[in-house]
Parts: C-alpha cells; structure tokens; sequence
C-alpha cells in the first residue's frame, strides 16, 4: 500500500514536469485562426506527425483529405481540399490553428477540432473531457504538414 | 481567411468524384428485381426539403457488386432472415396461444403500412412498426416483447416491410406528427460527439463524396432493415442511427427512445417519394 502511495505521488510529479510547457486546451491563443507558440514549448516530429496523420484512431486525416506523400494509403478521402503543398498556402502558426480548432479559420466546417476538450454535445463517455490529439500529437502533425511543399 | 476559396474547391473535388462516382457505383444502374420489379432509386425532394434537389436511394452509392445482391432474391441474404421471420409469424407464442397468423391470417394485408411508419397513434403518440409489433406480442399474444432492434425484431420488420416493397414512402409530417417531426429535425441538425458533426454533415452536405473507404450515400431509410455485408444480419435504422453517433464519438440515444422514434420520423420524411426497398442489401 504504501510502495503504491510513492509510485503514485512520482507518477504524478513525473506527468507534471513532462507537461510543465504545455498548453491547456482552454487556454490556446488563436489570433486570426492561428496559433503562434507550440503547444508543447517545442517542434514537433514530422515522421511521428505522420503516423498520427494516417492513424484512423488518432488524426484519421485521410478520411476527408488526400495526400499525395502517402500514396501506401489507399482510401483517402475528399470531403475537404487536398492537402498537397498545404505549407505552401499556410504559415506553421496557421497550421497549428487549422489543427488544433479549424472552426476559427473556417466558419462552419465539417472538420473536426484536434485540440479542444469542452463544448461538445453528448460526447461518448470514454471521450468526455478529453481532446482527439494530444498537444505533442497536434505539434507533430504541424511538423508533418510543414513538409508539404 | 480563404473561405470560398476553399469552398469552391471542395464542390469542384466533388463535382470530379460524382463523374468517377457514377462509373465506379453504376449509378445509372436500374434496380430491377427478379427481372420484373422495376424501382426508381431517385425522385424529387419533398417540398421540405430545402437544401436537396433530388433524392437517392442509398443502393445508387453502392458498388455494382452489392447492388446485384439485391436484385435477385436468391442472391439476396435478407430472405434467410424472411423466412426465419415466416416460421416466428406462425409459431404460438405467450399466455393466449396465439401467433401473429392467429389475428393477421396473410401477412400481404400489410401492403403499404411500412410506407407511413412511424405515425402518431389515437393516443397522440409516435409509434413506429417496431412498436405495434411489440404491442401485439405484449396486449393480445400474451407473449414478452422482442428486444426493439434484436435478431426476431428485425427479422419480422423485414418480413412486414417487404410487403410494401415497390411502393413510394409517405409518411405524415403535418397535424399531430408535426411536433414530432420539428424535433427529428432538430436531432438531425445539431452536432454531437467529440467529432462535433451532425446527420446533415455528412449525408446532406457531403453524399456522394468518399469518406475514406465509404462512399457517402444520402442516408435513406428507405430500405430497412439492411443487410449489411459488413455484419452478415438485418440492420435496423435505429441501430444504423446508433452506428452513426458512435462514429462520431457521440453518446447514442436509447433503441426505442423518443429521440430515436422521431428521428426515424424526420429521416423516412426526407425521403417521401421514394420507394420502399426492404430488405436491401448495403456493405
Ligand atoms: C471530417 C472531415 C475532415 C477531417 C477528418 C479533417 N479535415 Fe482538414 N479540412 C476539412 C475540410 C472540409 C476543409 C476545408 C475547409 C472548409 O471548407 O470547411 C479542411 C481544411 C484543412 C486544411 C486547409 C486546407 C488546405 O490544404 O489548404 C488543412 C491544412 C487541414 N484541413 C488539415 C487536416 C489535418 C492535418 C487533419 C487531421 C489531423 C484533418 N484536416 C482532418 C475536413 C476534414
Ligand atoms: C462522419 C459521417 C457520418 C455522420 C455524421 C452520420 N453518418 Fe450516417 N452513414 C455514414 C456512412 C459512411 C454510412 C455508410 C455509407 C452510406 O450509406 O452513406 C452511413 C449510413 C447511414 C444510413 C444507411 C443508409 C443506407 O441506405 O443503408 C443511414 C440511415 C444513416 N447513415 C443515417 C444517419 C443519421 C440519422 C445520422 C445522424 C445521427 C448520421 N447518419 C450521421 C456516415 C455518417
């Protein structure tokens, strides 16, 4: 019981330092639909920002758009725009707001926000409270999309 | 910032898919089944329908492959769950000793019901077929209720709705079904789930548009329950109403719930006119 106690208490610690430079989903700063500062204080990881963008349980991104840099994926979708050269129409902080909650760049869109835990309508329980990406995932995927050229 | 643009290239993405869709789905494909039922998969949108123009069967967005299951009842797997539901129409359940063919000798006198369901009862309440066959069983059979979307459920709404099949749906949307029917409405519009979408999202805004590996189709009721290849039984619209919360991460309503019953309402209404296909055959 005890042992269990500590390892919880570091459990908790090691979260918080982990997460110290991280931005609360409530708390993003979208100016003009973008976001400047990383969610995470740091870059992303393209390669990681690329298994998150074909991922059906995570960016799922290829439901609706397709990417030409991935032509290993069959089934991409085309509810929205292709995103092919996507960083030559839109600056990183752009991208980030486009990922993180698209509804502040485009009025109305059937794209989902990535970054937003609150707001939302019956949401299924196991999702309550929760974003669909994580801050890393979301830098990871601006990094990604940032190779789109 | 770019809006229409980006508008405007989404519909020229689509415009592109329609032409491919139609090749790749048989879209001009006529649904004739058994080589002598001929049934329109299009017709116009009821007057209160403002933001379609036409409305399609969602056997028009399927593969070639699937649309053939359904023209041939051999080929169609629906009919092994017609006849399970022949045998439970004459089989004796409950405390009064009765079947289904104890008060309904032919099941053809139930030619055309499956087109005005659900409907507001004397009582001023909405029921749906599902609900008067549980009725029967529970009032006049003396028998349990089914389980509202389970295996026996499904099966006899498709035995009762191919009664109707070839027949155009109209369903009452005015007088005592108009509060029902505003509130169907309303569940269709409004978006729910972590993936903050609505019914209209995708099956207004986005038919005929590949979502991933699906292509989306109108999201008609016209031919439930379905067979879906994708689980191999009879699906009803409730449960496929189910399906589709879920998908977008949303808390489902109950099976048989209120909000269920006048969703089921507002969608068979957005397709009056069309003509009933049950059981069909979807992936
Ligand atoms: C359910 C559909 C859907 C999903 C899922 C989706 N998007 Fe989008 N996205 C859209 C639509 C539609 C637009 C166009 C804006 C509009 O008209 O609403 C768009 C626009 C964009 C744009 C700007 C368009 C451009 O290239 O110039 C980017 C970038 C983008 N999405 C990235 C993503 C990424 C990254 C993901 C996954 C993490 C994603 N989207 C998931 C529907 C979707
Ligand atoms: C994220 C997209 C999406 C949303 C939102 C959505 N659906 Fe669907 N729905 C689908 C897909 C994909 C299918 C399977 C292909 C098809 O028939 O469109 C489907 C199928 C259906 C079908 C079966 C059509 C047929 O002919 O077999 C019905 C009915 C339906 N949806 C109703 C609804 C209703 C009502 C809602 C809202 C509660 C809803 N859908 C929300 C994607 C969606």
């Amino acid at each position: 019981m005890k042992l269990l106690i500590t390892t919880a208490v570091t459990a908790v610690i090691a979260s918080t330092v982990a997460f110290a430079g991280t931005t609360a989903p409530g708390d993003v700063a979208f100016k003009d639909g973008a976001v400047a500062v990383s969610l995470t204080g740091a870059a992303g990881n393209a390669a990681d920002g690329r298994a998150v963008f074909a991922d059906r349980k995570l960016g799922n991104c290829l439901a609706c758009h397709v990417n030409s840099e991935m032509p290993e994926q069959s089934f991409q979708g085309q509810v929205g725009p292709p995103l092919d050269g996507a960083a030559d129409r839109w600056s990183e902080a752009q991208l980030r707001g486009i990922v993180s909650n698209s509804k502040n760049t485009f009025e109305g869109t059937i794209m989902p926000a990535f970054y937003v835990d609150a707001g939302f309508t019956r949401p299924l329980g196991k999702f309550e409270g929760k974003t669909i990406l994580s801050a890393q995932q979301v830098e990871d995927v601006v990094a990604y999309l940032l190779t789109l050229k | 910032m770019g809006m229409n643009l980006f508008k405007t290239t989404a519909a020229v993405a689509a415009l592109a898919i329609m032409a491919t869709g139609a090749a790749q789905a048989g879209e001009d494909a006529k649904l004739v089944i058994n080589g002598d039922l001929s049934i329109a998969t299009q017709a116009a949108a009821p007057a209160h329908l403002e933001n379609l123009e036409t409305v399609y069967s969602g056997w028009v967005f399927r593969t070639k492959e699937t649309q053939a299951l359904e023209m041939d009842d051999f080929d169609n797997p629906s009919f092994v769950f017609v006849d399970v539901a022949l045998d439970l129409y004459a089989a004796v359940d409950g405390t009064e000793g009765k079947s289904c063919a104890s008060c309904h000798e032919n099941v053809e006198d139930f030619a055309g019901l499956t087109t005005s369901m659900p409907r507001v009862n004397a009582d001023g309440a909405l029921e749906t077929t599902t609900d008067l066959i549980n009725e029967c069983r529970t009032e006049r059979m003396g028998a349990k209720a089914w389980k509202y979307s389970g295996t026996d459920m499904s099966a006899m709404l498709s035995l009762v709705g191919l009664q109707s099949r070839g027949m155009p749906v109209n369903v009452a949307i005015d007088g005592a079904a108009a509060p029902y029917w505003d509130k169907g409405k309303e569940l269709y519009y409004t978006r729910v789930g972590q993936l903050d979408m609505s019914c209209s999202n995708c099956h207004e805004d986005n038919y005929n548009v590949m979502i991933r590996a699906d292509h989306l189709s109108q999201g008609q009721s016209n031919g439930f329950p379905t067979y879906r290849l994708k689980n191999a039984k009879m699906n009803t619209i409730q449960a496929r109403f189910k399906g589709c919360m879920k998908n977008i991460r949303a808390e489902p309503f109950g099976q048989g719930s209120d909000e269920f019953k006048a969703l089921e309402l507002y969608v068979a209404s957005r397709g009056n006119g069309l003509i009933v296909e049950t059981p069909s055959v979807r992936n």
